[in-house]
């Protein structure tokens, strides 16, 4: 090793082990992790599912059932209702009926109560949840048992605990409950996202008819159960399954006050333009691209980590994923490196087994999405990398994967992959970081990496996004409001800045 | 020559919340039962009491090369770790053995006397047939910045050991923070060390996982560098089975499958051995056998 006097003023280390890469690490198969399963013996999935509305289990008006998947066996699970116009019609009245009768009228302590019920219940039926979670959607059961139900319950929990403060909420102003609200959910956090919009909503004092995503309706019903025994008023919440049909029946039905959308900038798109011109009131939490900067001071190996949590967390079906990565270029190689070892000990496949780290892709329509834009990044002349994994046969698989040589307008650096698919890009300054993080039509979240301080907080007040972490990714909270700028949405979901979305304030 | 000890930062929660996801991989079946065995092969078998005797070293060496009376297919453990005074004996023990025998040295566990005690300390126990030297660094040199002491006492130390393989002791638990762990990682073994390691078991932490994680990321950039092998041993404070389990975990997937040997790491430990026969012979029996099976030497 040689050894040289450094440049007080480099704060970077002489010995770069980035400039002169010799040996290389194996990650191969010696002491090798024996399967070890999540017995799924004890959950209870039934044949078919009807619709939930006015507290009780209905066939479906239109007579359809569609089938629901594994993705990572592609075997059927369940039949589920599919709600045509007149099922959301019954839906939208049982929710009026139970806002008129009850809901409106109880007090905030009271309410709680419930709350609080559905989120003790949430913990008591964990595993069971995580375990059909990780059936239904392919996710790791690793994360549904220790990110998706746990979260599910904090949020149910806090807002039960606001339900009887909101006088407290908004400063000493007014405020009134909205009425019914039109709550659609996307496919990636199926059970956590119904407790993102159910939660606030039940507290602040309105009734709900929620959809679910048509791929992953398992958790939304076995929360229909839950919600059943809790023994809420029959239509405060409803739970109507079906594709884009029913939602768009939902977010056109004239007495519907709210409509809250998690879910693709398109369809985001489509529903704003759908009810332009009613009273409805709207939140929107869309698509993202967002920047995680890496700077040359930063803790490599956490930032490392923090990179592959970032993007590999859920297959990449992250609407804040991390999925351009911005490194200073002077860490670019040696980040590349560590990050290839790193992926080679991500172990892809069965997501009930504990052991994995990267699931199954959410549908066959989105792995094809997935395909098309990596083969995109190919065409344009980006360098791509895939871990080693071997894909199982059966279902939808894709090895965790990053670009690197791509440029700010390639493809895969401007448009959404929602799926394991890292761009790398550098910078040389923080401006220049600023300007490329920016530089997209999404502003949903960004990470920032270094070891100064003052150099996070410069970031923060630069960085045009809602949601902007320091030396960490992807972590979550319900008293931290989430929610975007520009095409990624308005409105926040979480804190005291979730609930006025819920509520007139006067 | 510093500007080497000025090591990229820490993030203390990122680290800490990295080391705990190992403890997530669920390790069953085959794998424990060859984890297991693995563990006992790099169990650097330790006493190092003042009431240290003769008879208390040969019966350590005994359970070092057969831990368990009634499988001779256990073991051996990698070493017996022992003070200078008992190397003799214990070399006479193990003769014959794969066993190796490590010292302390360099004024364990506090390291405050002059470098020359401390060296003659390491040539003496090189001499008694020591295979094996754990040193430990002068905490108070790193503590005021001057890392040129710690550096210059280190590549002495290498130089007094001849042939026998250096463990460079940071006593993690003494530096204060991970930065300065990290730091003193870097020196030991830019210094020469083979091997380094957490603790004396003296100091309270002693090996953490998220100290032996930041340790193994050190000898991890040393290796993309150099192509050179450091060892890592975590000390005291590793008690039981699952927690070794987890450690080879930390250890696999930090450095790869090169580094699952007892040449490249050890487990410096006293009561975890018997925890791990026990779970063997659970893993054999199906059964808990009473404490009083296994042999309490």
């Amino acid at each position: 090793m040689t050894i040289t006097k450094s440049d007080s003023s480099d704060t970077s280390r002489l010995e770069r082990p980035s400039n002169k890469p010799t040996a290389a690490l194996d990650f191969g198969m010696a002491w090798d992790y024996a399967p070890a399963p999540e017995a799924p013996d004890h959950v209870r999935i039934d044949p078919k599912y009807g619709l939930f509305i006015g507290g009780r289990w209905v066939t479906p008006r239109s007579g359809k059932f569609f089938p629901t998947i594994s993705p990572s066996t592609e075997q059927v699970l369940a039949e589920v209702a599919e709600a045509n116009a007149q099922d959301v019609d019954d839906a939208v009245k049982a929710a009026r009926e139970a806002y008129d009768k009850y809901w409106s009228k109880m007090r905030g302590a009271d309410r709680a109560k419930y709350i609080f019920r559905i989120a003790r219940a949430i913990q008591e039926k964990a595993r069971e949840l995580a375990i059909v979670e990780s059936m239904n959607g392919g996710k790791p059961i690793k994360e549904s048992r220790d990110v998706d139900v746990p979260l599910a319950a904090a949020h149910f929990f806090y807002h039960a605990g606001w339900a009887d403060k909101l006088d407290y909420a908004f400063q000493g102003r007014r405020y009134r409950s909205l009425g019914v609200a039109g709550q659609i959910i996307p496919w990636n956090f199926p059970l956590l996202m119904a407790a993102w919009k159910l939660a606030p909503a039940l507290a602040c004092g309105n009734t709900v008819v929620l959809k679910p995503a048509e791929t992953t309706p398992l958790t939304a019903l076995l929360l229909a159960k839950i919600i059943e025994e809790a023994e809420l008023p029959p239509g405060v919440v409803n739970i109507v399954t079906g594709a884009g049909e029913t939602g768009f029946a939902l977010v056109n039905h004239p007495d519907v006050n709210k409509i809250a959308f998690t879910g693709s900038t398109g369809v985001g798109k489509k529903i704003q333009r759908a009810i332009a011109g009613t009273t409805k009131r709207l939140t929107l939490e869309l698509g993202g691209k967002a920047a995680n900067v890496v700077f040359a001071d930063a803790p490599i190996d956490q930032a490392v980590d923090g990179i592959v949590n970032g993007i590999y967390f859920n297959q990449g079906h992250v609407c804040c994923a991390g999925s351009r990565l911005l490194v200073e270029e002077s860490v670019h190689d040696v980040i590349v490196r560590k990050l290839r070892d790193r992926m080679a000990t991500l172990r892809l496949g069965d997501p009930l087994d504990k052991n994995t780290d990267v699931g199954a892709i959410n549908s066959k329509a989105q792995l094809a999405r997935i395909q098309e834009l990596v083969a995109a990044g190919e065409a344009e002349g980006c360098e791509r990398y895939s871990a080693p994994c071997q894909l199982p046969e059966k279902g939808f698989w894709f090895a965790p994967t990053f670009f690197t040589g791509a440029s700010m307008s390639s493809r895969v650096a401007r448009e959404e992959i929602f799926g394991p698919v890292l761009t790398i890009m550098t910078f040389r300054t923080p401006d220049e970081a600023v300007e490329k993080a920016n530089n997209t039509m999404y502003g949903l979240s960004a990470g920032v990496w270094t070891d100064k301080g003052a150099k996070i907080f410069y970031m923060a007040t630069k960085l045009k996004a809602g949601v902007i972490w320091g030396n960490t990714f992807n972590k979550f909270d319900p008293t931290s409001p989430f929610g975007g700028y520009k095409e990624s949405g308005f409105g926040r979901e979480g804190g005291r800045q979730g609930l006025s979305a819920y509520v007139e304030v006067e | 020559m510093y500007a080497l000890f000025a090591p990229p930062a820490v993030d203390a929660v990122a680290l800490e919340e990295r080391a705990a996801s190992f403890a997530k991989r669920s390790i069953k079946k085959a794998t424990k039962v060859a984890g297991l065995k693995l563990a006992i092969a790099m169990m650097d078998l330790t006493t190092l009491e003042g009431k240290d005797t003769a008879g208390k070293v040969r019966q350590l060496c005994q359970k070092a090369m057969r831990p368990l009376d009634s499988d001779p297919s256990i073991g051996p453990c990698a070493a017996i770790c022992v003070y200078p005074n008992h190397v003799a004996t214990a070399k006479e023990a193990l003769a014959g053995s794969t066993v190796k025998v490590a010292s302390v040295a360099t004024a364990f566990p506090s390291g405050q006397s002059p470098l020359d005690i401390k060296l003659d300390d390491v040539r003496r126990a090189v001499d008694f047939g020591a295979d094996e030297i754990d040193m430990v660094i002068d905490r108070g040199a790193m503590l005021i910045g001057d890392y040129a002491k710690v550096y210059d006492e280190i590549a002495a130390t290498k130089e007094a050991c001849g042939a026998a393989h250096l463990k460079v002791i940071l006593e993690t638990g003494e530096l204060g923070s991970y930065d300065m762990i990290r730091k003193a990682s870097e020196i030991g073994i830019a210094a020469g060390g083979d091997f380094i390691k957490t603790s004396t078991g003296k100091i309270q932490p002693a090996a953490t996982p998220p100290v032996t994680l930041l340790m193994l990321e050190t000898i991890r950039d040393h290796y993309y560098a150099t192509g050179r092998r450091i060892g890592m041993k975590p000390a005291g404070g590793v008690r039981t089975s699952k927690q070794a389990l987890h450690y080879l975990v930390l250890l696999k997937e930090t450095l790869g499958d090169a580094w699952l040997t007892p040449d490249l790491f050890r487990f410096g430990a006293s009561a975890l051995l018997n925890d791990v026969l026990m779970q063997l012979e659970k893993e054999r029996t199906g059964n808990y056998q009473a404490g009083d099976d296994f042999s309490k030497d």
